[in-house]
């Protein structure tokens, strides 16, 4: 039992507080911001998306234990297949769905591609390769100038709509977000609880022993970078879609290492977490405005500081959706 | 053809030479502690900043540097930053000592991070001018040009990495050292101060890739806060091709990336007719990089680990 389960299970009251502050904070939010202005809603939405990603990376280090230092490139996989097929760029105008499961299965297909020569390797080697992987994509993105538009990126893309509904003010993306946001998080947190989620923890845990108790590691394995690609290339499409513009600015390595710290500060391996996380790393900013350029030196030190202080991040693993709602109603 | 062979070669040499010297600080941290430092590009890069910083203030005009403000500034600048590295392991790895294998390279990504925006917030993000190091002279070798800069680079390249051979082979430091790298129980066993070992280690490797800095940032004649990031990565190309926690391994590594990335960047048009150009360069390296740890992960010279004679700790 980790310290900070020994004081949860200490003070079930204040847990309650917490928990319901948590869905306070949660519900005031989505209830507020049709009444936002549009900035604030924007603010909101970069947050979504960061959640899906960071969802998304979750897979891949909280369950699996495989440090992806390469996420972004998934990232940029949906967002560049959104551009592609809905701008003058190819002349071709999909509907925006359809594109949302060309980019879902482009996703997945890059994260088995990524995921067939990195399966030997462990820890900080797959972090290297997998930097590497996502420098590539990136640097092929900046340079493909006659597919992609190269460093300038793909401009006008067209506005999205589903079954004929126009989506296109910041409103409209913020729904779209939340539910992605919530049926996303409903399966990936299914998914922890299913038998394919208890072969990520074991060879998260001992990758020896879960081949020895007969787990097929590499096909766990590739099922969570498959899985997690997915995710990361849908948010890259929705992303793509809610700025009409991609360029490759979007898809550096900093980004990919902003993915991985709010994970690492919110809690590895707990959806909760990555809430809390996203929020830390996307409000914060927003917060300390004014000081623009030290917030990102700020969050540089945090890191350290957390990882020293409270390696389990801000919401621990243990502290997770089912003990949320069991903490809310009742027992 | 004789000619542009000999200036590619010394160009090769020259980028080589600075590779090599930021791979050891990579190849030595990974030998004592198996941790990847993703902070020491940073080091590279505070190295050109602590010398330009000490070159303005000793003298206002930093273009007009005499060669001893400059030798000065080099020398002073390479310590300073290898003391920066002893202080960063102290403040934010030796706590994590005993955690997780990833935790402290985690906290080395805060690090790199951190230091980063630290000197864009203190010296400003865009590129600034650097002083030459050496006076330019270009000298016509068989039909080739070579400037007196490259010589210069090459030569104090050089005299740095005979002096890390000496410390490590020759003297009783680097006696300890080794043993610390071959087996930390064992050496901790033997009544060898681990502690002290590793501190030297933080201190060699940023000291020798803070002079990568300096040379680089006088070559280039320009230095900016992010110029640490890719340089970092192609240098830690350079200390998996050879073997990392080899330190020959880091230095021959090194060289061949330097080669094969000048000799591919001047075929690559060439063999594909135009299809793919010379900014491609990147991708080469971190294809070779992907390459090496999928098919030899030992490296060029590394001693093949085999699962049991690791330590075993969990990844988080």
């Amino acid at each position: 039992m980790s310290v900070a389960e020994t004081l949860t299970a200490a003070r079930p009251r204040s847990g309650r507080t917490v928990s319901f502050l948590f869905l306070a904070i949660a519900i005031t939010l989505i209830v507020a911001t049709p009444f936002l202005p549009n900035y604030y809603v924007r603010v909101i939405n970069s947050l979504l998306i960061y959640i899906l990603l960071g969802i998304g990376l979750n897979i891949v280090i909280g369950y699996a234990g495989l440090l992806d230092l390469g996420f972004v490139a998934f990232y940029a996989v949906g967002a560049y297949s959104y551009a592609l097929l809905a701008s003058p760029q190819l002349d071709l105008h999909w509907p925006f769905l359809l594109i949302l499961l060309v980019a879902a299965c482009l996703g997945a297909a890059t994260g088995i591609l990524l995921g067939i020569p990195v399966l030997r390797l462990r820890g900080d080697y797959l972090a290297i390769v997998t930097l590497g992987f996502g420098e590539i994509i990136r640097i092929i993105i900046n340079n493909m100038d006659w597919l992609t538009g190269g460093p300038k990126g793909i401009p006008r893309l067209d506005k999205a709509s589903i079954l004929g509904i126009q989506v296109a003010r910041p409103i409209d993306f913020f729904w779209l977000l939340l539910v992605t946001v919530l049926v996303v998080g409903m399966l990936v947190w299914r998914l922890e609880r299913s038998i394919l989620g208890k072969a990520w923890a074991a060879i998260r845990e001992d990758q020896d022993a879960a081949r020895g108790i007969g787990i097929n590691t590499t096909n766990a394995k590739l099922a969570a970078f498959a899985t997690s690609a997915t995710i990361g290339s849908i948010a890259g499409a929705i992303f793509a879609a809610s700025q009409r513009f991609v360029s490759p600015e979007s898809f550096t390595l900093q980004e990919s290492v902003l993915i991985v710290l709010m994970i690492v500060i919110g809690g590895i391996g707990n959806i909760l977490g990555i809430v809390a996380g996203a929020a830390i790393l996307m409000l914060l900013p927003e917060v300390l405005r004014e000081f623009a350029e030290w917030r990102i030196l700020f969050l540089g030190l945090l890191m350290i500081f957390l990882i020293i202080v409270r390696p389990a991040g801000i919401v621990p693993r243990s502290f997770g959706p089912d003990k949320l709602i069991r903490r809310l109603f009742g027992k | 053809m004789l000619g542009n062979l000999i200036q590619q070669t010394v160009n090769a040499l020259t980028i080589g030479a600075i590779y090599a010297l930021i791979a050891l600080g990579y190849t030595m941290v990974y030998g004592v502690l198996r941790m990847i430092n993703f902070a020491h590009g940073e080091m590279f890069m505070l190295g050109a900043y602590v010398a330009f910083l000490l070159l303005s203030m000793l003298i206002g005009d930093v273009g007009a540097a005499g060669a001893i403000a400059l030798t000065g500034a080099f020398v002073v600048a390479i310590f300073v930053v290898g003391i920066i590295g002893v202080g960063i392991e102290r403040v934010a790895y030796k706590p994590l000592r005993n955690s997780t294998r990833l935790a402290p390279m985690l906290s080395s990504l805060g690090v790199s991070l951190s230091l980063v925006t630290g000197i864009q917030i203190l010296a400003g993000p865009q590129p600034v001018a650097f002083p030459s190091f050496f006076p330019s002279v270009r000298y016509e070798v068989l039909g080739g040009t070579v400037s007196s800069v490259q010589i210069g680079i090459l030569v104090a390249a050089f005299a740095l990495m005979f002096g890390l051979h000496f410390l490590v082979n020759r003297s009783r430091i680097g006696i300890i050292v080794r043993a610390v790298s071959e087996s930390r129980p064992t050496a901790q066993l033997l009544g060898i101060n681990v502690n002290g070992a590793i501190s030297m280690v933080f201190f060699v490797g940023p000291l020798l890739g803070a002079a990568g800095g300096i040379l680089y940032a006088s070559y280039y004649g320009i230095m900016s806060p992010t110029m640490g990031a890719v340089i970092g990565l192609k240098a830690f190309t350079a200390a998996i091709l050879g073997g990392i926690g080899s330190i020959p391994g880091a230095m021959l590594g090194a060289f061949i990336l330097a080669f094969v990335e000048v000799g591919g960047t001047a075929l690559l048009p060439v063999v594909t007719h135009g299809v793919l150009g010379t900014e491609y360069r990147d991708v080469l390296s971190f294809a070779i990089l992907i390459l090496v740890l999928l098919v030899r992960p030992a490296g060029i010279l590394g001693e093949a680990v085999s699962e049991e004679s690791i330590v075993y700790k969990r990844e988080f």
